[in-house]
C-alpha cells in the first residue's frame, strides 16, 4: 500500500493541473449573480438632460450591455447584441462605458442603434459597481431586479441561441 | 552490511530523496502568485497626497494585495490598465476618507469577488489552499520515516541470517 502514495500524489496533482488547463483563467464567476442589480442613474449619451435609472426599469427583464466605440470586440458582437434588441419583452439598455458621447453616436450611426436606453458612464463608476472589467460584457436582470447572467466578452450567435435567449424567454413568461 | 543490502539501501534512499524533492519542486511551484516586488521601479501608482503616514501605509499596503482584474498577474500599484488607475482612485478615496480596511476589502469582494484579493480569506472554500502545503509536508515525512524505519529493520534481519550461516559454517568444520 505505501509504495503507492507517490503515485497517488501524482495523479491527484496531475487531475488539479489538467483541470486548471482546462479553465479559462480571464472568466471570473461574478459575486452579482442572483443579486440585486446595482443602483445608477445616468445621462443618457443622446441627451445629457435626460437621466435613466435602475429605478426606471423596476418590474421589467432587461438586458445590459456594457460597450464602447474603443472597443473592438463590440463591433464583432454587434449582430448578436442587435438580435437582442429585436427579442419580445425585453428592454436593451447599453452602458456606453469610459467613452466620449460623440464618438458613441458616430458608432452607432455606422452599426446601428439597437438600444432602448443608453446611458453615458463616462467615468465607469457604474461600470465598476457592476464588477465590468472587460468590454464587452453583458448582464441580464429579472423582473425582480436580480443579476441572473453575466457574459464576460463578446456573445456568440451559439451562446444568444443556447443560454440567453430560453433565458430570456423563461423570465418573460414569469409575471411580476 | 553486504554489498546487496548496501545496493537495497541505497535504492530506498535515493527514491525517498526524489518523492520528498518532487513535493518540494511543487511547493515552490505552488507558493509564487501571491509576493509581488515592492517598490519596482516606473509603477504605475499616482502621487497622492495623504493626511497621515498611517493612511499612506494603509492605502500602499492595500494597492500591494489586490489584484487587477484585467491583467491579474499584476497588482493594483503595478498595473497600467485602465481599471486599474479606477480601482485606486476608490481605495484613496476610501483610505482618506477614513473608511476601515475590512469595509474596503467587501468592496472590492462584492463587485469582483474573492479574487481580487491577493491574500486570500480563510474561508470554507479556500482552507485547503491555506493548510494543504502543510498536509503535504506531513504526508511526506510521515512516509519517509516508515519507509526509513522498514529499511532498517530489514537490515537488521539480514544481519540476523549471516551470523545464523557463520555459525552453521563454523559447526561443519
Amino acid at each position: 500500500m505505501l509504495r503507492f502514495v507517490p503515485l497517488i500524489v501524482f495523479v491527484v496533482l496531475a487531475g488539479f493541473l489538467a483541470r486548471g488547463l482546462m479553465l479559462d483563467p480571464s472568466e471570473l464567476p461574478s459575486p452579482l449573480i442572483d443579486r440585486a442589480a446595482p443602483d445608477f442613474e445616468l445621462p443618457t449619451v443622446d441627451d445629457a438632460a435626460v437621466t435613466v435609472s435602475r429605478r426606471d426599469l423596476e418590474g421589467e427583464v432587461w438586458v445590459l450591455n456594457v460597450f464602447a466605440s474603443w472597443c473592438a470586440a463590440c463591433v464583432t458582437e454587434h449582430p448578436v447584441i442587435s438580435a437582442l434588441g429585436d427579442e419580445p419583452g425585453v428592454r436593451l439598455v447599453g452602458l456606453n462605458y469610459k467613452d466620449a458621447p460623440k464618438a458613441a453616436m458616430e458608432w452607432l450611426a455606422r452599426f446601428g442603434n439597437p438600444y432602448d436606453a443608453l446611458l453615458d458612464d463616462r467615468e465607469g463608476r457604474v461600470g465598476l459597481d457592476y464588477g465590468v472589467y472587460g468590454v464587452p460584457e453583458t448582464f441580464v436582470i429579472d423582473r425582480a431586479g436580480r443579476v441572473r447572467y453575466k457574459h464576460i466578452g463578446p456573445i456568440d450567435e451559439e451562446t444568444l441561441r443556447a443560454t440567453v435567449q430560453p433565458l430570456l424567454s423563461e423570465l418573460t413568461a414569469t409575471p411580476s | 552490511m553486504t554489498v546487496a543490502s548496501r545496493a537495497a539501501h541505497g535504492k530506498r534512499l535515493s527514491r525517498i530523496v526524489l518523492f520528498v524533492g518532487s513535493l518540494a519542486v511543487a511547493g515552490v511551484a505552488h507558493a509564487q502568485s501571491p509576493d509581488t516586488p515592492a517598490a519596482a521601479p516606473g509603477r504605475a501608482a499616482p502621487l497622492v497626497a495623504f493626511e497621515s503616514a498611517e493612511q499612506r501605509a494603509l492605502y500602499e499596503t492595500l494597492l500591494e494585495e489586490y489584484r487587477c482584474l484585467k491583467c491579474q498577474n499584476q497588482n493594483l500599484a503595478d498595473s497600467n490598465a485602465a481599471l486599474a488607475g479606477d480601482l485606486r482612485r476608490e481605495v484613496y478615496e476610501r483610505v482618506v476618507a477614513g473608511v476601515p480596511r475590512s469595509a474596503i476589502d467587501s468592496y472590492l469582494i462584492e463587485r469582483y469577488g474573492e479574487f481580487v484579493l491577493y491574500r486570500p480569506r480563510f474561508r470554507a472554500t479556500t482552507w485547503l489552499l491555506w493548510i494543504g502545503p502543510f498536509l503535504l509536508l506531513g504526508i511526506a515525512g510521515l512516509y519517509a520515516m516508515r519507509l526509513a524505519r522498514r529499511s532498517r529493520s530489514e537490515v537488521r534481519v539480514e544481519a540476523d541470517r549471516i551470523d545464523e550461516a557463520r555459525a552453521l559454517l563454523r559447526d561443519e568444520r
